[in-house]
């Protein structure tokens, strides 16, 4: 790795830091929404937006552009707060989250906000959605990539396995999911709910290419990305082991974070938690 | 007007798509397994890289519908009504109707006259479950000449759109002259009357077009129009029938709840007519049916020009 590599690596991280706050700040202020797999989706995320995806806030609507559809629309703050850090809207924007007269609504909505590429929050969608703009790109033999990001929890959905089966059979490789594995679904484990294991077989079994690895290395994710991006006649699937609620302790791994958001004094203390790991970062 | 030739709506469909199909660069057709019935497989043969097929996987059809129409295209999604609205209601809801996508739902097989399949594949609540969505268009054509003609306004018009056709050959009840007249959110006068008004759509448009002439028989005067778009429902048209001849019965192949019935029925009742309206809906009463030959079941279900005639001659005369 050279010098240039881990000051990027470092920018990305401090970046993912800013965002999380912002999921803390606009849940807080929204008095509603869902912390766990906002934060659980934020490395990837930002991994993507800032180091990884052609795209221009300036031309939203470029066709060349690289595209992200957030399958899993609760993390919608997270991607809020993506595309603000972005240029797409002001950041300023973010805390009228949820509120009345407001384009951020409380699961993405493609007319409304800019850089948002599908509506979302009916689970199950994205994929198939994401397969079309797939689709398309082959037809029209754009160079662009289409990237989807799904809840584990969120491929209990049928449909999903219909999107699957499809961008096999169609052999979209210019389509990658994103699976944010976090073993955490409202009513409990993925295991306990409906087991999911094995992610890696199901997807392979369906025809797709697939990789496994930390969802919170940014350094992992982007060697990912580009690995997936020229992999040839199928699509892939990275299978991101994160934690539910990352980068604020009393969230980890805490389902009861899944919707619920955080009080003044839970507030204060995540956004305390994040300001040492951002010190952290700085002095590192 | 006079009837011609038998010529099944679905080949208008299949022809239509063809011909839009070197008109429009963009267009693309989406089938689920059902492309030799609905009448696509017509298009896949001239234009096979722009045709996919889904197979038995409605939802993934509507989704992916809506990422190529993202990315420019122009899709046409096709299979039978039933599984084209009720099984992927979520769907058309999240990805068609809320976020505007430009996808066009081109449904066959609606109705009972579907026939010997059953209950299972007779789509008799499709029209109402797409009048309810906010943002979306639907329509139901009567026959060939029609169905061309709203397939070709279908393309021209952005914005998700829902149509549906029956199973059967129809009688050709408009000639070319008449395609300048169909366009969107204006129903057509097939017959002109004093006494009554049969408002009709779909494959119920004929019935009341031989009822007309039935009833014309026994010196009756009886208006038909043929109210091809459901939403948005040319209301003006409705009123001006309700005034002109006080007494309106709307006929369709679909359940009496939340079709072209109640459509008509919400107009007479919030607007000022002016004068006191006779009105019934015919449609399938709160029931599912069941196999049969088709003319068998629009028989027992009280959907055939006998029926409408003897509905209308009841009203007039009490």
């Amino acid at each position: 790795m050279t010098a240039t590599d881990a000051k990027n690596i470092q920018t990305l991280e401090l970046m993912a830091v800013k965002i999380r706050k912002h999921v803390i700040e606009m849940l807080y202020h929204a008095k509603s929404g869902h912390p766990g797999g906002s934060l659980s989706a934020v490395d990837a995320l930002v991994t993507l937006y800032f180091s990884h995806m052609f795209h221009d806030p300036k031309k939203p609507d470029n066709p060349d552009r690289d595209r992200f559809i957030l399958s899993k629309g609760h993390a919608a703050p997270a991607l809020y707060a993506v595309l603000a850090e972005s240029g797409y809207f002001s950041v300023k924007e973010l805390i009228k989250l949820r509120t009345i007269n407001c384009r951020l609504q409380g699961h993405p909505v493609c007319l409304y906000t800019p850089g948002v590429e599908a509506s979302t929050g009916s689970l199950g969608h994205g994929l198939s959605f994401a397969s079309g703009v797939a689709l398309a790109g082959k037809l029209d033999k754009k160079s662009y990539h289409v990237y989807v990001m799904l809840g584990d929890g969120e491929t209990n959905e049928g449909q999903i396995w219909e999107a699957a089966a499809a961008a096999s059979h169609y052999k979209l490789d210019n389509l990658t999911a994103l699976i944010d594995r976090n073993f955490l679904q409202i009513d409990g484990n993925t295991e306990e709910v409906l087991r999911l294991e094995s992610v890696y077989d199901r997807w392979t079994a369906f025809g797709w290419n697939v990789v496994e690895i930390d969802g919170h290395d940014i350094r992992e994710i982007e060697e990912a990305l580009q690995n997936t991006d020229t992999h040839r006649n199928q699509p892939s699937v990275i299978i991101l082991d994160t934690i539910k609620g990352k980068g604020v302790s009393f969230m980890e791994n805490n389902v009861d974070f899944h919707g619920v958001p955080p009080n003044e004094m839970e507030y204060k203390l995540a956004i305390e938690e994040l300001t040492r790991i951002e010190q952290k970062l700085r002095g590192r | 007007m006079t009837k011609k030739e038998m010529k099944n709506p679905r080949t208008a469909y299949g022809e239509t798509l063809v011909r839009l199909g070197d008109i429009y660069q963009n267009l693309v057709v989406l089938d689920a397994d059902l492309s030799k019935s609905t009448k696509t497989i017509l298009f896949a043969k001239k234009f096979p890289q722009r045709f996919f097929e889904m197979g038995i996987a409605e939802a993934n059809m509507i989704s992916t519908a809506a990422g190529l129409a993202s990315a420019g295209k122009l899709p046409f999604c096709s299979t039978f009504a039933v599984f084209a609205t009720g099984r992927v209601y979520d769907q058309i809801r999240m990805d068609l109707a809320y976020s505007q996508a430009n996808v066009k739902i081109f449904a066959t097989h609606g109705g009972i006259s579907v026939g010997k399949d059953g209950a299972s594949h007779q789509m008799i609540e499709d029209i109402s479950l797409m009048r309810v969505l906010p943002n979306m268009t639907v329509l139901a054509p009567s026959d060939y000449t029609q169905t061309s003609r709203i397939v070709e306004l279908m393309a021209e018009h952005v914005g998700p759109m829902y149509a549906r056709i029956g199973r059967a050959d129809a009688p050709v009840l408009y000639s070319e002259e008449y395609i300048e007249h169909i366009s969107l959110g204006k129903g057509m006068q097939v017959e002109d009357g004093d006494d009554a008004t049969i408002i009709a759509c779909g494959t119920m448009v004929d019935a009341a077009f031989d009822a007309h002439h039935l009833l014309k028989k026994k010196g009756l005067s009886v208006r038909v129009i043929d109210m091809h778009t459901i939403k948005p429902l040319d209301e003006q048209l409705v009123l001006k029938c309700a005034k002109q001849t006080g007494c309106i019965v709307t006929v369709e192949e679909h359940s009496i709840i939340g079709g072209l019935g109640s459509a008509v029925a919400e107009v007479l009742a919030e607007k000022n007519v002016g004068k006191t309206i006779r009105f019934r809906r015919m449609g399938i009463n709160d029931t599912f049916c069941e196999s049969g030959e088709p003319k068998d079941l629009l028989e027992k279900y009280r959907l055939n020009e006998k029926h409408v005639a003897t509905q209308i001659q009841s009203m007039i005369s009490n």
